[in-house]
């Protein structure tokens, strides 16, 4: 039988299916909110979380570094606002445009991004990685422009440093530079938190009081929205500033020391040998600090690096040369202390003095005559000294090279600072496993042969013997506050140690150096002729080639064969405010190319507020309104 | 025409569930939208006046008249979707609406009521036997779907065209089918899955395997759910509060003021409101099944049905696939999801539905 329905009949039949299809319906609702349940209780922290950093981006915030200032107060090393440009690599949708698109617009290789991204593969999700730093303004104003079509890529302002002075004090300051993976490790070691990217102090003072300087960087989270654009802050953690430094350079003598050593290759130093605070330290050639601390190319970098001259060496730490002449007074110090020879002392000091089947020549040919220790001094007698030095024996004059500081280090808070060598008997058995013979004596005593001193050690002597016979600890920075001004550092000035050596002995030698200055015959007595500044000192010129023939036309001479011209001295030599050293590599005599520049340290430090030297403000990258401004302060602390 | 008794009869709180789903997606369109676009939810509150307009008219209008222009419905929607392909504006790769000044038509919307209505008349005359209706006896009104289908299919409208077919076996099914053709078109369709596989479009079949590992590919096609999912999870038990919602107004979820509004919803008002809006529909569907079994004549019963499986289906398939249960097909929420011809046929389908409960007791 088949049933049939009719049209507009009351439809019975169906209704009982539709009990089963609200069963239906109840089971398919039933499993719909058991599933919300599922995602928004039992899931809800995963994807609370997940919200979060969906929306989430976290850029840190650079920490101010600390400012640093001269002695008086001149700021020499700042920060001023830069672009960095950073990207999400989360955010990115399209990874061989957006690389195309930066190259394009910014000075940046693929390899670079590339390089970026590995370094940074263990920071946390939705973390900023920084691409480039300090862009400049064209390559601010592209990125901006195409930053819609390059989705996570950022734009961050960041303070960045800026060496106001420049070459002139850049290896005092040295620079910073994106932290190593070898530097990450070690920080890491140490306590410290860093991440790659991260900008550190990488030479000079701004390695050594790294953690000073620093500060602590903040944070910001921000808000962005699915293509990236800011929405807003959400939390912001600013920045605490580092500490401020106060050197104990004087940026007035710098300038000046730095302008007299442009043209040559070595090292310049002050002190003040009443406290051991350094005056001023230049190596020449220098570098930029400014382009070493943010926008180097890989290429600039390169030059650097292969420059013959090795600008990256603190020649006044690091330069390891025989002290030659200037070694002399300390010579004359250990001999009339040991009571070898007394002031009235003559010896006779022909042109040359034969020793063992060999003649060693003084510098002058016409010889010296009889002299007494003095005249030996202020006219540099060669062959006195090598005759006195037979008599004190190479044991003797080492301890009293070592009581000067020579041998050691100084204690200069830089890195790298180099010891110097003090030979003596016990030094060539160890070293060489042979004996010291005699004629090696001769050329220590004029402070050749084995002898090296750094610039910075023969300063450190000069200084004991203008102060009566202290050996100072050098010292670079006088103070280092807080942001909020607390003082947290203040050295006293620390000793290295006391010569030992009479008051007569050390006047007797202080006077001498008077002499070369002052009296005829003195081998830099042009000194006293073109300044009033009462300095006193000595001149030196340590041999480089042994057997060249001896002329006063330096220029004849290839120029690595040239001799290493020092000058060490202090002024006023009645009360001594400042030490000098200088060496010029290959300049010849130390009269005629190093006590110049010694001069105009002396005169930029003694001088008064007449002004810099010329030479300060071309192509020194210091403006000539902070030149001004350096004048200005230098007049109102004289007054 | 319009009896005094019929307001005794009328469904009020039905009335009420509709006016609270209209609520729900205006304020949920609003929040989606007024910052980015604004113009969507002014042009929602259009919507919204037409189809509350058109919807008085399909209670008013006594559906009988549906019966008796069953053909010409159908016909008008067959012509419809046929125009779109002369005269359509495509977007997105789709061609599914025609564009009329300020309003654009999606004329699939309309054929899906066309298609509830065609239907019901046809199985209204069909004699189906006791033992259910046989494979040669669902060939007529197969090829009445398939035309729909079809031309849906083609625009391509993927989830439409589901919602067509689950119209058409909903229908069929209450009518009644022979149990060895159900086992039998089961066992045909399940063989030939691999064969339709090949037939669908690339971002069809990516969908698609992205429902299966949505974790495979986050910024692809996985993305949209993984983005929906973040949404309703995050809003937690409370929710974020209104306007508050981070993936939605930030625009991390996509389609959140169309398909996904749900997921913004549920991330703002969590699972407290998503439960209340899972609970208005359950209560408007059983509503519908309700006006159903309640009906004085068989058509009335079938349209009624009907519309309460095409509602079902699209409550049932967008929250599905928001919830990450089922694979992105791109069907829209009622009442709540934004667009105009989806709101206004939503609204004259429920019209109908009150139209019929109304007139239950009159003969």
């Amino acid at each position: 039988m088949s049933g049939s329905y009719f049209k507009d009949k009351e439809p019975r039949e169906l209704k009982g299916r539709v009990y089963a299809a609200v069963l239906l319906a109840g089971a398919a609702f039933f499993i719909l909110a058991a599933r919300l349940w599922y995602l928004q209780v039992f899931q809800h922290s995963h994807f609370h979380e997940l919200s979060l950093n969906n929306a989430t981006r976290i850029i840190k915030a650079a920490a101010p570094r600390g400012l640093i200032y001269d002695r008086l107060g001149v700021k020499v090393a700042e920060n001023r606002p830069g672009f960095d440009l950073y990207i999400v690599p989360e955010d990115v949708k399209d990874w061989d445009a957006t690389k195309r698109m930066l190259t394009g617009l910014v000075d940046i290789e693929v390899e670079d991004i590339d390089d970026k991204l590995e370094k940074s593969r263990k920071r946390p999700r939705f973390q900023a990685v920084k691409l480039k730093q300090d862009l400049t303004w064209e390559e601010t104003a592209r990125v901006e422009s195409f930053r819609f079509e390059m989705p996570g890529v950022l734009l961050e302002v960041a303070p960045k440093r800026s060496y106001v002075f420049s070459e002139a004090v850049s290896h005092v300051l040295g620079y910073l530079g994106e932290i190593s993976e070898k530097e990450l490790k070690e920080r890491e070691s140490e306590g410290e938190k860093y991440s790659a990217g991260d900008l550190v102090g990488k030479y000079g003072l701004e390695k050594y009081f790294e953690k000073e300087l620093r500060g602590v960087d903040g944070g910001k989270e921000v808000e962005v929205d699915a293509v990236g654009r800011k929405i807003r802050v959400v939390n912001w953690r600013p920045p605490y500033p580092g500490n401020d430094l106060k050197l104990t350079i004087d940026v007035k003598t710098q300038v000046a020391a730095w302008a007299a050593m442009r043209e040559k290759v070595g090292a310049a130093v002050a002190m003040d040998p009443k406290t051991g605070k350094i005056l001023a330290m230049v190596s020449s050639p220098s570098f930029d600090a400014n382009a070493l601390s943010s926008r180097m190319t890989p290429a600039e970098w390169k030059a650097v690096i292969d420059n013959p001259f090795n600008v990256l060496n603190n020649r006044a730490i690091q330069g390891q040369y025989p002290p030659a002449s200037t070694y002399k007074p300390i010579h004359a110090a250990a001999a009339l202390e040991e009571g070898v020879i007394s002031p009235g002392t003559k010896i006779f000091s022909g042109p040359s003095f034969w020793f063992a089947g060999r003649a060693y020549r003084d510098w002058k040919e016409e010889g010296h005559g009889h002299i007494n220790v003095h005249k030996a001094i202020v006219q540099s007698s060669d062959t006195f000294f090598y005759q006195v030095g037979l008599k004190l024996g190479v044991d003797r004059l080492a301890e009293y090279s070592r009581r000067f500081g020579f041998g050691s280090k100084t204690g200069v808070p830089l890195h790298g600072e180099k010891p110097g060598l003090v030979p003596s008997s016990e030094w060539k058995r160890k070293a060489y496993k042979t004996k010291w013979y005699e004629g090696e004596t001769i050329s220590v005593s004029v402070g050749q042969g084995y002898m090296l001193s750094t610039p910075l050690q023969l300063l450190n002597a000069y200084a004991a013997i203008a102060n009566g016979g202290t050996l100072w600890k050098p010292i670079l920075v006088d103070e280092i506050t807080t942001p909020e001004g607390k003082v947290v550092y203040d050295p006293e000035p620390e000793k290295n140690g006391e010569l030992g050596i009479s008051e007569k002995t050390m006047e007797h030698v202080r006077n001498g150096l008077a002499g070369v200055t002052h009296e005829d015959g003195g081998t830099a007595r042009f000194l006293s002729r073109t300044t009033d500044l009462k300095i006193a000192g000595k001149t030196g010129t340590a041999q480089v080639a042994r057997l060249i023939k001896r002329t006063r036309d330096v220029e004849s001479i290839p120029y690595k064969l040239r001799d290493h011209a020092w000058f060490a001295g202090f002024a006023p030599y009645d009360d001594p405010q400042i030490a000098v050293v200088v060496i010029v590599e290959h300049g010849g005599f130390g009269a005629t190319a190093a006590a110049p520049v010694a001069k105009e340290i002396f005169k930029a430090y003694l001088g008064g507020p007449e002004g810099l030297p010329e030479g300060l403000t071309a192509g020194s990258g210091a403006e000539e309104g902070n030149a001004a401004g350096i004048t200005s302060v230098r007049a109102e602390a004289s007054r | 025409m319009i009896d005094r008794r019929l307001f005794t009869h009328f469904d009020w709180v039905m009335l009420g569930l509709v006016a609270a789903l209209v609520c729900v997606g205006f304020v949920s369109i609003y929040g989606a939208t007024h910052v980015q676009m604004p113009s969507v939810y002014k042009k929602d509150v259009y919507w919204i006046i037409i189809g509350s307009c058109l919807m008085l008219l399909a209670i008013v209008v006594n559906y009988s008249y549906l019966e008796r222009s069953a053909y010409f419905i159908y016909g008008a929607s067959i012509l419809l979707l046929i125009s779109v392909y002369f005269i359509g504006s495509s977007f997105g790769g789709a061609r599914r609406w025609i564009s009329l000044g300020f309003f654009s038509l999606q004329p699939s919307e309309f054929a899906k009521l066309a298609l509830i209505i065609m239907l019901a008349r046809y199985f209204n005359e069909k004699q189906v036997p006791e033992r259910g209706m046989g494979l040669k006896d669902l060939i007529p009104p197969g090829i009445i779907m398939m035309v729909t289908f079809l031309l849906i299919a083609k625009q391509p409208d993927l989830g439409t065209g589901i919602i067509v077919w689950l119209i058409f076996w909903s229908m069929a099914f209450v009518v009644k089918i022979r149990f060895r053709v159900i086992a039998g078109m089961g066992a045909v369709f399940a063989g030939m899955a691999p064969l339709g596989w090949m037939f669908l479009k690339d971002y069809q079949k990516a969908r698609i395997t992205s429902f299966m590992s949505p974790e495979s590919d986050l910024l692809g096609s996985g993305y949209h759910v993984m983005q929906s999912k973040i949404a309703i999870g995050s809003g937690g038990f409370l929710g974020k509060g209104f306007l508050q919602g981070t993936q939605g107004n930030l625009m991390f979820l996509p389609e959140h003021h169309t398909d996904f509004i749900f997921a913004a919803f549920a991330e703002e008002w969590g699972l407290i409101g998503a439960l209340i809006l899972l609970g208005i529909f359950l209560a408007f569907v059983i509503s519908g099944l309700n006006t159903a079994s309640s009906s004085k004549d068989r058509f009335g019963f079938l349209v009624a049905f009907g519309i309460t499986s095409m509602f079902f289906w699209q409550i049932a398939i967008n929250l599905g696939m928001v919830t990450g249960m089922l694979p992105v097909v791109g069907v829209p929420l009622p009442f709540v999801s934004y667009g105009g011809s989806f709101l206004i046929t939503s609204m004259i389908s429920a019209g109908i539905l009150l139209n019929i409960k109304m007139r239950r007791f009159i003969f």
